[in-house]
């Protein structure tokens, strides 16, 4: 097959996507075979979600489509047409750091921060349904978050510091 | 390979009669390991989540129905479902974590064919039934009939279910599911049982005893349903439970468990099973 002919395929098999991102309307073009993960960082250009796994075991991919979280490895790129996403980048207003992100820093609830990004929308995930969570809900709320530098108690701690404040907020 | 995404049960009928070798998804969370470890990539993936009726929870005249490509999520947090089935939501909800969750599906734990799907021995306790679309019609099977061996199912290559039919239970049921794994979360089952229980008093009335993890398919093992009907839960009833539990299995020996260790844990599952779904029957969930 002539080279020519091999991008005369790949350009025909492009799909065009429209949808929501961090409030933004974004289009981009995207293959039907790649993961939405994959679209986020190398077409729309937001790295923030991490490839960890690839098989939906870590979480560092997290984002929250239609506000639930889910691991962007295993949604097709296409699928997210009409959605609106959430990636890490959305999370904070501005200047304004979002009350997760810091506490995630004040407690040092991190070390290396390639889980950070997929943590901190599982933990906004896990308050916006259940504002006051107990340590083990917390727990079991970021099950499919995994983090091999802090052991946990920090991102815990961090959660559960969030929580008060934005009860009090 | 192309992305679809139908709207309609006619519309995917047609995609798939179309384009063979084609294959129906909702969450995916099977489908993309498998194809990332090297599965050949089907003509058309066919995206079942647009389709109003896949995507819906419904009771009414005396059944609930149910999406196969609702997120099990969305049948956790049902109340209503998790009160009358509290065993079918225990093992939906064990699929994987809350990413997971917002998109696995009873669709696709069955159909992904995995003798250790965490939902379907709840389902098969419950007689549920699955409504597929075929290329000229429906037709209606007992979900025990889905799934033939290890990612084997009976469903034609243009064939995918549409829903999940499952009657009320019956007053004084309970039903329960219980998951062998060496952690508390996020892993595969060992062995899994579910049981449901129709109790009048102390007397169980009517039993289903269904395994996973421990044959080709979830088995179902009448020589302890048998053993519970017309018993007490009395410790001679629960040790024939256990008993016909073991007799029942067929595993694999794999990193997972043993064939001693999965055979001995299927009968104390099956038997503190019911312990759960007889307390449920008598006291609600």
């Amino acid at each position: 097959m002539s080279l020519g002919k091999e991008m005369s395929l790949k350009k025909m098999s492009r799909t065009h996507v429209n949808c929501t991102i961090n409030g933004d309307e974004v289009d981009f073009l995207t293959t039907d075979a790649t993961s939405l993960l994959d679209a986020l960082r190398d077409e729309v250009g937001l790295t923030g979600a991490k490839e960890g796994c690839g098989t939906g075991d870590c979480g560092a991919c997290s984002v929250l489509v239609d506000g639930r979280i889910q691991c962007s490895c295993l949604i097709f790129a296409p699928e997210a047409e009409g959605r609106h996403i959430t990636t890490v980048e959305g999370m904070a207003d501005g200047e304004h750091l979002h009350p997760l992100q810091q506490t995630f820093l004040e407690g040092a609830a991190l070390q290396c921060g390639i889980c950070t990004p997929g943590f901190l929308l599982a933990a906004k995930a896990l308050l916006d349904e259940n504002p006051a969570p107990t340590e083990t809900e917390i727990r079991y709320g970021l099950a499919g978050n995994l983090c091999r530098c802090t052991g946990y108690d920090k991102i815990i701690r961090a959660v559960q510091e969030a929580a008060v404040q934005l009860k009090g907020a | 390979m192309k992305y679809a995404a139908p709207t309609t049960v006619d519309e995917a009928r047609s995609l798939l009669a179309d384009n063979p070798g084609s294959r129906v998804f909702a969450g995916a969370t099977d489908l993309i390991p498998q194809m990332r470890s090297g599965r050949p990539e089907p003509a058309v993936l066919v995206d079942l989540k647009r389709i109003d009726q896949l995507m819906a929870v419904s009771h009414g005249e005396g059944k609930w129905t149910i999406g196969a490509a609702t997120p099990t999520a969305d049948l956790t947090r049902n109340g209503a479902f998790s009160g009358m089935f509290p065993g079918i939501s225990e093992g939906a909800g064990l699929i994987g974590s809350d990413q997971i969750q917002n998109r696995s599906s009873l669709g696709g734990n069955l159909c992904n064919g995995s003798p250790a799907a965490d939902s379907v021995p709840a389902l098969i306790a419950a007689d549920a039934r699955a409504v597929i679309a075929s290329s000229d019609g429906t037709r209606t099977v007992a979900v025990a009939e889905v799934v033939t061996g290890p990612g084997q199912t009976s469903l034609a290559d243009d064939e995918f279910i549409v829903e999940f039919e499952i009657d009320d239970a019956p007053a004084n049921t309970g039903d329960a599911y219980l998951r062998m794994i060496p952690r508390t979360e996020m892993d595969i089952a060992v062995v899994g049982a579910a049981v449901r229980l129709t109790m009048d008093g102390d007397t169980v009335t009517d039993a289903s005893v269904v395994l996973g993890a421990v044959a080709p398919t979830a088995v179902r093992v009448p020589d302890a349903e048998a053993a519970l009907v017309g018993s007490r839960l009395d410790d001679d009833t629960l040790a024939a439970v256990s008993a016909a539990a073991s007799a029942a299995c067929n595993p694999i020996d794999d990193k997972r468990g043993t064939i001693e260790y999965r055979t001995q844990v299927a009968g104390v599952l099956a038997k503190r099973a019911a312990v759960i779904a007889a307390d449920r029957a008598q006291n609600g969930a």
